[in-house]
């Protein structure tokens, strides 16, 4: 383990632990934002730029920025001063050790058959849009029709109801 | 420890943070959250194992993480517009106080 690839642990798993045990929501979503340009780099040390810099655009360019303007919307800006741990936090804690202990356990005792030191691929941007206008069009096409669904479904949920407004 | 279990391994660490968030916070924009890193925690096991595993230049891998990319920022969208709604009608977006429906 490399210096530059502790440090990027390091910065993604502190920025996802602060982003959910923080009191102040916007500290939190700063605290995300951390952990997410850690995944980020994460992704160009594995060789992927192009999902690195998509990650980089959609999640902290567009997720953050909609979480910003969720919590400002909804007034939760600023330190509760209620509980902010649900009361069965002692049973949700348990099960999560459980899942994560069983997925290193799994993780540790699995046989990796890949070849342990591969050579790092070579993956140019215009590869990737070859194959997704060819192999992958269907999907691509699939994805397209949920976003823009998903556009018109959030918009209608989120639009002030007339009726309700007289 | 091999690259790929290491990487597996902050896999799983990111996944039952996420985990956690989502089960014991009560402010269910942090649940979104939560669910957001869970499904981060997936992409970064789909790159790790197209980065080790034997045939990188299929391109499976990436293009499986960027369709996610693209169903989490739907998701995100329409999960937000719904806290909003449910903030209009309750006024608050504490998970606990939003109980009309209990049993």
């Amino acid at each position: 383990m490399t210096l530059p690839f502790a440090i990027l642990v390091l910065l993604t798993i502190a920025g996802a632990a602060a982003a959910l045990t923080l009191r102040n929501l916007v500290h939190c979503v700063l605290a995300l934002t951390l952990g997410f340009v850690g995944l980020a780099e994460l992704y160009l040390q594995l060789g992927a730029e192009f999902v690195g810099f998509a990650q980089i655009l959609v999640y902290i360019g567009a997720v953050a920025i909609l979480v910003v303007f969720a919590i400002l919307l909804t007034r939760s800006a600023g330190p509760t001063s209620k509980l902010a741990f649900s009361p069965t936090w002692v049973l949700s804690s348990v099960t999560t050790a459980a899942v994560f202990a069983i997925l290193a356990w799994a993780i540790h005792s699995g046989v990796v058959t890949s070849n342990p030191h591969p050579t790092q691929p070579e993956v140019t941007v215009k590869q990737i849009g070859d194959a997704l206008m060819s192999r992958f069009a269907l999907p691509l096409e699939v994805v397209g029709l949920l976003l823009t669904a998903a556009l018109i479904g959030a918009v209608t949920i989120a639009a002030q109801d007339k009726r309700e407004m007289k | 420890m091999t690259a790929l279990s290491s990487y597996l391994f902050i896999s799983a660490l990111l996944f039952a943070i996420g985990l956690a968030g989502a089960l014991t916070r009560r402010n269910a924009i942090l649940v979104l959250i939560g669910i957001e890193l869970m499904l981060n925690a997936g992409n970064l096991n789909f790159i790790a194992f197209w980065r080790f595993g034997p045939h990188p230049e299929a391109l499976t891998g990436i293009m499986f993480a960027i369709f996610s990319i693209g169903v989490a920022a739907a998701e995100a969208a329409v999960g937000l517009a719904l806290i909003i709604a449910v903030y209009r009608h309750y006024k608050t977006t504490d998970l606990d106080e939003i109980s009309s429906m209990r049993g």
